[in-house]
């Protein structure tokens, strides 16, 4: 299981930004080790955030999003204490979910 | 006992058909999650090989789409900075392209309505290249491009 995300959700007006900051390694599949092996890629593929259940943001990444990636999305609605849900899907099919309260 | 008996024959009946359905092709091992994950996309090598696999036609420049927060030159390849935002109506996702690296596509955002169709994120850069906003709003396609230098690349370590 890979470590926690950072997850922060502010009320901006009557939206609510998000920014998270996941950790994994995103390995692309194109470097090779000391012994000239590929590394295989091993990278985030699927990331869906909600809020209240219903889904605000879905995405595919490849192999190119960089190294512990970051992201930052804004979306209409949310009130102070409403619960933000982000999930990420793997290539070797981990997951993690965590969620953060909007602030 | 009897109820004991039920769970048995409940639990037996479902794993029956889990294993229907995966003989069927339907639930191939370590592919289950990542279903939605669109492969051929990511792996194509070329713009138009990506736009045939992400189903959409040419794409029509589009002064709408614009980068925010994105360097025109970046020191390191292995963490580029890319925002970008619509103002296209409906606009329904975003993709980011780079047009250098080994396979262009880097990452797709679905954008539910509601959510505002402005995303950032980070990515990796092999060299200086164009990258390429590619928005698709009410089933059309629209591309913007800018130029990023990158004076140390982030693919090969």
């Amino acid at each position: 299981m890979a470590d926690p995300m950072k997850i922060r959700a502010t009320l901006v007006g009557d939206s609510t930004e998000v920014k998270v900051l996941m950790s994994h390694e995103m390995e692309t599949g194109q470097r090779k080790d000391a012994q000239g092996k590929t590394i295989p890629a091993w990278h985030i593929q699927n990331v869906t955030a909600t809020w209240n259940g219903k889904t605000v943001l879905s995405a595919q990444w490849g192999p190119a999003v960089s190294k512990h990636p970051f992201m930052s999305f804004k979306f209409k609605g949310g009130a102070k204490g409403d619960k933000v849900q982000i999930t990420w899907i793997d290539n070797k099919g981990d997951k993690r979910t965590d969620e953060a309260v909007i602030g | 006992m009897n109820q004991r008996r039920r769970e048995i024959l409940k639990a037996g009946g479902s794993v029956t058909l889990l294993t229907l359905v995966a003989a069927a092709g339907w639930l191939r091992p370590g592919e289950a999650n990542a279903a939605d994950w669109n492969k051929a996309a990511f792996e194509s090598k070329s713009m138009d090989e990506t736009l045939k696999a992400l189903g959409g036609g040419a794409p029509v420049a589009s002064k709408d789409i614009t980068f925010v927060s994105t360097p025109d030159i970046a020191e390191n390849g292995a963490v580029v900075p890319v925002g970008v935002s619509s103002t296209i109506p409906k606009t329904e996702s975003i993709a980011i392209l780079i047009e250098k690296n080994p396979n262009m596509l880097a990452a797709t955002f679905d954008i539910p309505a509601g959510t505002e169709p402005s995303i950032s994120t980070r990515v990796k850069m092999g060299q200086s290249s164009n990258v390429y906003a590619l928005v698709k709003a009410d089933g059309k396609y629209y591309v913007t491009s800018k130029e990023i230098k990158v004076t140390l690349g982030g693919c090969g370590g």
